[in-house]
């Protein structure tokens, strides 16, 4: 048997050996440092917006905060002053209509996912189809709706209303609220659900006394995030709620909204308008801001 | 409570030894209640797919697949052609996506890999989960008076520069395709960093350690160790931002400029299949809708087919790991 | 300079044979202190073994041993570990080069999820290989005693093998980049009783090469292998509500086994506790 050649070379000749100190002009800890710094440029690209974006709302909306912003309607073009007191009671109210609908159905729908069929191959399409809802465009949840209620009139043959755009946003909704719901109770330790069973409570109490109270938090920091997500959104709101100058006269009809307000009022070639969309905005990313702030704080107790 | 009673008394002292039957009506209802309610996600599903399919019918048989390769937008006509809206949607996305990968996966490394302090990560990961809170509209709006404006120099830059390609061949004037891919960055970024951390979080620490133990560097062990074993979790991450790219409407709308013509050049207005309907669809009637019905078909398969490749792959990971 | 530093220490480990000292090493997690006061001198070429209760620290003070530590936050070591004249703990010294000369294998099989070559190769890459590589992927496969087994599916992931054949994989994994030391931090804990024997032969070829260091949760295991032994215990803190652990007796393993010289030595190895 001939000899490897390796035996011929000690393990120092074959490796580089390196005295155990640092050498930062060793290229790989100049490699080291350049990557370190592109990733720590990238990471202020990325928060770089949120800082703009910020700064803009609170200068240019901030200024025009005042009693009358949230008390008056919005002028008509060409006039100057008023405020969007109609849009910020329509955003409210289209929330409401759609928290109302997407809140006891997706809970609903969550408890069935999670307690009833957990690994059936219902549950399983149902989540499928729960993430492909998820991933469904805004806008297209507004042509949706469009068709179906108001192309349609189906409510007492009005056409745009604040009904149809608080059931486009509970669409919108619906797969947040499910999902959280079904991963909140998955949480749950199986040993409380037991202890209920072990005492002779019947399924239904089990899960409205036991099961659900123990999910709380999370469900309920869910439903905060889905709700602001969905008081900002506008797409599915333009062609169902529509828009209105007048404070809101009743579900089903046409109705303000402040998303609604910034798309239309931005375009327009008016100062005050223009103005008038930087100061929804500041209320209505103020709102959001301390929404997802709440549920960041709900969580943060339910840890502890 | 009352000690004293004797057993054969206590046992009186309950009266539902028996479950009545209203009790097990209640969960049997509650259990039919639920399954109603999780079947309004299917039932959601069907009437989307079908009130757009319905809607599109006319369109279809009057235009065939001619819509999906012409150009034509013309309701005086009543001619019709997606082609300007889909090749918006497909670059305007595409192109965020080469730009925000790079900077979320970035973040992401920065955030989980322990470069800096953990109060410094956290800070910097709730901007981002921040930046994903703020409205649509709102970025739209600050596009419109903020961003454009700011980046006018370097789109003119760029023409001056690269003119001679078709890509860059028009003087910047407002609203267009480039600061449209630009906002779509800002809104996919946060989704791109989130599911980067966390897959980056899901990496089991003894790889890590493995890795470390070999004497890798922290970016050799960051590239040769950790991103591969997280890359099914990140493309699924890609994939997701990939289709809410080519679904966002409300930011794109407001400033990309919303032409009927085609154009290559990034720098010039284009549209895409969704801001086209935020556009049109309140004012349309007849043919029209329907051909805007058959847009947003399109753009239901197009989401439609990301998404599931997206969950296939993830699904195909948390197998494997 | 680096020189000067190196001749600074070395007066302190002239006596021959010896690989590593740990002086006065204390090591603690944020506030708590994990193992105190450790004084140590880990001979070159021999087996020594760490034992001792769940809590005692020896895992700690084996990863303080190439720098693991470093990637636990908040984890600071006071005291020396001299390694070939250097303070590893000094600030001039690059951890990435002290893993190099000091390999480690974990106590989960932890292969990349690369195949079984490049498993082996990756490492040795990163060293700066200039020999063969696929002479090397052989030689420490055959050295790891895991070479029959794989020498047919080298390009298969090192994933798709038993928990056994993982953990002897990342030990070639550990030898092909040559190191001086081998650290083992419970390498058979996730193991069968049959892939425990072939890894304590694997240990056994390897020693006459390197040094080993084991942490080791099995008395057996300890006997069967090492020449030295650490026994390391946990006591309770005053006033405190953890645990510190520290050093008990370091002495061959013969000694250790049957004539300990402390009471709780005694105890733990005649399987009174722990």
């Amino acid at each position: 048997m001939s000899t490897p050649s390796y035996l011929n070379l000690s393990s120092d000749q074959l490796f580089d050996r390196r005295p155990l100190t640092r050498d930062p002009s060793l290229r790989r800890n100049r490699i080291n440092q350049l990557f370190t710094l592109i990733a720590g440029i990238f990471a202020s690209i990325a928060v770089l917006p949120l800082f703009l974006v910020l700064v803009y709302v609170l200068i240019q909306g901030g200024k025009l905060i005042s009693l009358g912003l949230f008390t008056q309607l919005p002028p008509a073009p060409g006039l100057t002053g008023g405020g969007i007191g109609n849009a910020i009671v329509g955003t409210i109210l289209v929330s409401a209509i759609a928290s109302l609908l997407a809140i006891p159905v997706g809970v609903g729908g969550g408890i069935y996912l999670c307690e009833y069929a957990n690994r059936g191959w219902f549950a399983q399409f149902i989540r499928f189809g729960n993430d492909v809802l998820a991933g469904v465009p805004s806008i297209i949840c507004g042509v949706f709706v469009y068709g179906a209620i108001v192309a349609t009139r189906v409510f007492f043959d009005q056409s745009y209303s604040a009904a149809a755009g608080g059931i486009a946003l509970a669409v919108l909704m619906l797969p947040t609220v499910i999902k959280t719901t079904d991963e909140g109770l998955k949480l749950v330790p199986q040993e409380l659900r037991w202890g209920a069973y072990g005492i002779g409570a019947s399924k239904f109490v089990t899960i409205m006394r036991v099961t659900l109270p123990a999910a709380f938090t999370p469900i309920a920091t869910g439903i905060v995030l889905a709700i602001a997500r969905a008081a900002g959104e506008t797409a599915p709101l333009i062609f169902t709620a529509l828009f209105s100058s007048f404070w809101p006269e009743g579900v089903f009809n046409p109705i303000a909204s402040m998303s609604v307000l910034i798309f239309n009022f931005a375009i327009m070639p008016y100062e005050a308008q223009n103005s008038l969309a930087w100061a929804a905005s500041f209320v209505l990313v103020m709102m959001i801001l301390a929404a997802n702030l709440l549920a960041r704080w709900l969580s943060r107790i339910a840890r502890s | 409570m009352t000690p004293d009673i004797p057993p054969a008394l206590l046992a009186d002292q309950f009266t539902l030894r028996r479950r009545p039957p209203s009790e097990k009506l209640v969960d049997l209802g509650f259990r039919q209640l639920t399954l109603c309610l999780a079947s309004v996600v299917a039932l959601l599903l069907l009437g989307i797919f079908f009130t757009v399919l319905h809607g599109s019918e006319e369109a279809f048989h009057n235009f065939g697949l001619r819509f999906l390769t012409t150009s034509s937008w013309d309701p005086v006509n009543e001619q019709y052609g997606a082609l300007v809206a889909i090749y918006g949607t497909l670059v305007s996305s595409l192109l965020a996506l080469v730009i925000a990968v790079p900077l979320g996966l970035g973040t992401a490394i920065f955030i989980t890999e322990d470069l800096i302090p953990l109060s410094l990560r956290e800070a910097i990961g709730l901007m981002v989960e921040l930046l994903a809170a703020i409205p649509s509209v709102v970025l739209g709006l600050w596009a419109i008076f903020v961003m454009e404006p700011a980046i006018r120099p370097v789109l003119d830059l760029l023409n001056q520069l690269l003119g001679w390609t078709p890509f860059f061949n028009t003087v910047p004037q407002g609203p267009g395709m480039a600061p449209a891919i630009l906002i779509l960055v800002v809104m996919v970024l946060p989704i791109i960093t989130a599911i980067s951390r966390d897959a980056l979080n899901q990496v089991p620490p003894e790889l890590r350690q493995g890795a470390y133990g070999v004497g890798t560097t922290r970016w050799g062990a960051i590239f040769s160790v950790i991103l591969p074993s997280a890359v099914s979790a990140i493309t699924g991450g890609v994939m997701l931002a990939l289709g809410r790219a080519m679904g966002e409407t409300m930011a794109v709308t407001m400033i990309i400029g919303n032409s009927l013509n085609f154009n290559l050049s990034l720098l010039s207005p284009g549209n895409t299949i969704a801001s086209m309907l935020a556009n049109q669809f309140g004012e349309a009637d007849g043919i029209q809708v329907s051909a805007l019905m058959y847009a947003a078909l399109i753009l239901m398969v197009l989401t439609f087919a990301v998404n599931v490749f997206a969950q296939w792959i993830v699904r195909r990971l948390s197998l494997r790991y | 300079m680096t020189t000067s530093l190196q001749e600074q220490m070395s007066s302190r480990t002239a006596q021959a044979g010896t690989c590593m000292s740990l002086q006065d090493v204390t090591i603690s997690y944020g506030k708590f202190e994990a193992v105190k006061n450790v004084f140590m001198d880990i001979p070159c070429g021999k087996v020594t073994a760490f034992i001792g209760p769940s809590g005692c620290g020896k895992s700690t003070v084996l990863r303080a041993l190439n720098r693991m530590n470093d990637l636990i936050p908040g984890c600071g070591l006071k005291g020396r570990v001299v390694f070939d004249g250097y303070d590893l703990y000094d600030k001039r010294i690059d951890p990435v080069e002290v893993r190099r000369r000091i390999g480690m294998v974990f106590q989960k099989p932890n292969p990349f999820p690369k195949t079984i070559y490049e498993n082996i190769a990756f490492g040795a890459r990163i060293n700066g290989y200039k020999g063969d590589m696929d002479e090397l992927v052989e030689r420490s496969l055959r050295k790891a005693a895991v070479w029959d087994e794989c020498k047919d599916k080298l390009k298969q992931s090192g994933l798709a093998l038993s928990g056994g054949q993982q953990q002897r994989l990342c030990i070639a994994r550990a030898i092909a980049t040559e190191p001086e030391v081998i650290l083992m931090d419970e390498p058979c804990s996730a193991l069968d009783p049959i892939s425990t024997l072939k890894i304590e032969e694997t240990m056994h070829e390897l020693k006459r090469s390197y040094t080993i260091i084991i942490v080791t949760h099995n008395m057996q295991q300890a006997v069967r292998v090492s020449d030295m032994t650490a026994f390391f215990n946990a006591e309770a803190v005053e006033g405190g509500t953890g645990k510190v652990g520290y050093l008990v007796e370091y002495n061959d393993t013969e000694q250790i086994f049957n004539a300990p010289g402390q009471k709780a030595t005694q105890d733990y190895v005649s399987g009174r506790f722990g």
